[in-house]
């Protein structure tokens, strides 16, 4: 196979951009300049979600040319992206994990499940959407949303925070 | 002696299709257990009703599954797992969701139940409304001297949720300790009462790298209980799915295992592969993982009208890099990185019931598409079976077995009969069992129709068997010690599921 390459991001959601840059003072973004460090946080999720965000560190959507990176721990992490319905069994871990991470801190919720507990809502063991426990930022539905969706979304965060 | 046939034989059977449900008495039904022992049948599933407990075994010799259930009697019912281990986790399940007791139960320890639901047992006829309480606790480590390594549930690995306990002496792993539940979702109770047609996207969020084994199956168990046929090109359609979700998964998985063994090259092209089919699914069939494409009665819509070419196009592209992949993983590098790695014995993964690409690559020759599988005998699935059991033989059956699936999507639309995608549904009452080779391994489902309503249900994920096979694994010190370091690689190799069997 020839070299496959990144493919040419989408432009990205100027209503969003502004709703959030709103939101970040200017000590934010002195700290996170133009990269964001992101902890994954499963709630509960059918991993669908997380099959999808594998999916952008492949070579098509190769997030860490826009400055985003996975990490492994809370302590290092600027950005919390949630998965999956918030199941009463994991609001511990979520809150555990907000906790750890330092201010200031920005929540996504990724797919249906963690937008309102998606297809999930109401059972017993199910709580609904990210936002019962941590505030959230910003939301990117679908189920689960394409890889091209949430690396738009991730933008519209870093692009906020260049501002 | 008394063969569990003759056992089988002598009870009074409902209707259950294809298979007969026999009810047993207790008496019977823990004497069947010490017989299955003996004879070699295989744990399958372990669930129950507000009135009954089941079991699903599998007889090996005659191929077949066997549906059997005894009365519970004041909450209780005798406890398989004196006789078959594996019965352990479901007894703690279906006290956590029924309140059911197994009595003489190796372990009573919640499962599911980590003390924070409103009301308990939530699949009671009348469950209770109760305070939160208190996680359940794992056993304390046996020495003094031991040091204890809690992995999890939040990993930061884009990851399954579930936590791994290892007890340690330097650096050697005593004892894993899995405890799991916490993805819970209160799926059987959100499927009970609804139509099959509603309660498929249940089955089909039960884990999303099975999603159309668990759907495959889940249809099935459904079309049994009414005694519907799907039509043959409905038939072929979902064979379709299954082996390019069979695909996208090794491909995912090799990309995995490549990434923790430092094999950019591999998880590179295997990432690549892996997106370009993931898009042509959506192209063929509308969605990128395929969910909810295979329902009751047969499929969601009929394949784009430019679908086969474009799946052909992309299966040519897989099966020109296959021979690149296959000599990265021969290469010293890698080959030595996996070589030995969580290694599993037949044996072992014969008796947990262990199919999958990890029970093939133990020698366990066990794949429902060679025996159980609608469809599957007009494409003729070939079975590879590696008999080394650790990670690089695992890694080499995901090649093989990718390289047949290209081979049977490629005859399935080639053979693909024309009319309709999907049968009408009847409002009847009825049993059914439906199974389908998910690409951990068989998936089982259970369920039981009033009016065309769903009455209980149950689905069988194999992670149920998984996880105490890697159990067994990560603690042997004799063969193959594992490194702590070797954790994340194991369990990415094992490709360790949560939420199927979380419920
Ligand atoms: S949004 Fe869909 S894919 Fe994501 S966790 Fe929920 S059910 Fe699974």
């Amino acid at each position: 196979m020839g070299t496959p390459q990144p493919e040419p991001a989408e432009p990205i959601d100027r209503e969003t951009t502004e709703s959030l840059s709103a939101r970040l003072d200017a000590a934010a973004q002195t700290r996170l300049g133009r990269s964001l460090a992101i902890l994954h946080v499963n709630t509960g999720s059918c991993n669908g979600c997380e099959l999808e965000l594998r999916a952008l560190s492949n070579v098509l959507y190769d997030l860490e040319r826009f400055g985003l990176r996975f990490v492994g721990s809370p302590r290092h992490a600027d950005v919390l992206l949630v998965t999956g319905p918030l199941t009463r069994n994991l609001r511990g871990a979520l809150e555990q994990a907000w906790d750890a991470t330092p201010e200031p801190k920005w929540v996504v919720a990724i797919g249906d499940c963690a937008v309102d507990g998606g297809v999930f809502k109401g059972s017993y063991a199910v709580l609904g959407g990210t936002g019962l426990c941590v505030p959230v930022d910003l939301t990117i539905g679908g189920c689960p949303p394409s890889p091209a969706r949430i690396l738009a979304g991730l933008r519209t965060l870093l692009e906020a925070n260049a501002k | 002696m008394t063969t569990a046939n003759d056992i089988i034989r002598a009870a009074e059977a409902e209707i259950c299709r294809p298979w007969l449900r026999h009810v047993l008495s207790p008496g019977d039904w823990s004497l069947l257990a010490t017989a299955c022992v003996a004879e070699g049948w295989v744990l399958l599933a372990h669930w129950a009703d507000t009135a009954q407990a089941h079991a699903l075994f599998l007889d090996p010799d005659a191929l077949t599954a066997v549906p059997v259930s005894t009365p519970v009697e004041a909450g209780r019912y005798p406890a398989l797992s004196p006789s078959l281990p594996t019965a352990s986790w479901y007894e703690r399940m279906i006290h956590d969701l029924w309140g059911h007791e197994a009595a003489g139960a190796a372990d009573l320890r919640p499962w599911l139940d980590h003390g924070r639901w409103p009301q308990s047992p939530p699949m009671a006829t009348r469950p209770e409304a109760r305070p939160p309480g208190e996680p359940p606790l794992l056993s304390g480590p046996e020495r003094d001297e031991a040091m204890v390594l809690p992995l999890g549930p939040i990993a930061g690995r884009l990851d399954e949720a579930a936590h791994l306990r290892l007890t340690l002496t330097g650096p050697a792993i005593l004892r894993a300790e899995a405890l799991l539940g916490f993805t819970h979702k209160g799926t059987l109770t959100l499927m009970r009462g609804k139509s099959p047609r509603a309660a498929a996207r249940f089955a089909a969020r039960l884990s999303a790298d099975a999603t159309v084994a668990h759907s495959v199956a889940f249809a099935q168990a459904t079309e049994a209980a009414m005694d519907v046929t799907v039509p043959p090109r409905a038939v072929g359609l979902r064979i379709v799915m299954m082996e390019i979700e069979r695909i996208a998964v090794h491909l995912d998985n090799l990309a995995e295992v490549a990434r923790l063994a430092d094999a950019p090259a591999v998880r590179a092209r295997c990432g690549y592969l892996r997106e370009i089919l993931l898009r042509t699914s959506e192209a063929a069939f509308g969605h990128r993982l395929l969910m909810d494409c295979v329902v009751p009665g047969g499929t969601a819509t009929d394949i784009a009208e430019d679908g086969p070419r474009v799946i052909l196009r992309t299966l040519g592209e897989i099966a020109t890099e296959m021979p690149a992949i296959r000599r990265m993983h021969d290469a010293a590098a890698l080959s030595s990185r996996l070589t030995g790695v969580g290694r599993a014995g037949r044996q072992l993964a014969a008796s947990l019931g262990v199919g999958g690409v990890v029970g093939r690559a133990s020698g366990y020759a066990f794949d429902l598409r060679s025996a159980f599988s609608t469809g599957y005998h007009d494409v003729g699935a070939r079975l590879a079976v590696r008999s080394e059991g650790d990670a690089a033989a695992r890694q080499h059956l995901r090649i093989l077995e990718i390289e047949e699936s290209l081979r049977l999507v490629g005859l399935a639309l080639d053979i693909l009969p024309a009319g309709p995608v999907t049968v009408a549904l009847p409002q009847v009452s009825g049993e059914g069992i439906g199974c389908a080779e998910s690409v951990r391994g068989d998936v089982w489902h259970w369920l039981r129709l009033d009016h065309g309503q769903i009455a209980a249900a149950f689905p069988r994920d194999p992670g149920w068997a998984l996880w105490p096979l890697a159990e067994r694994v990560l603690a042997e010190r004799a063969l193959a010690p594992a490194s702590p370091d070797d954790i994340a690689l194991i369990r990415a190799s094992f490709a360790l599921p949560a939420s199927g069997m979380d419920l």
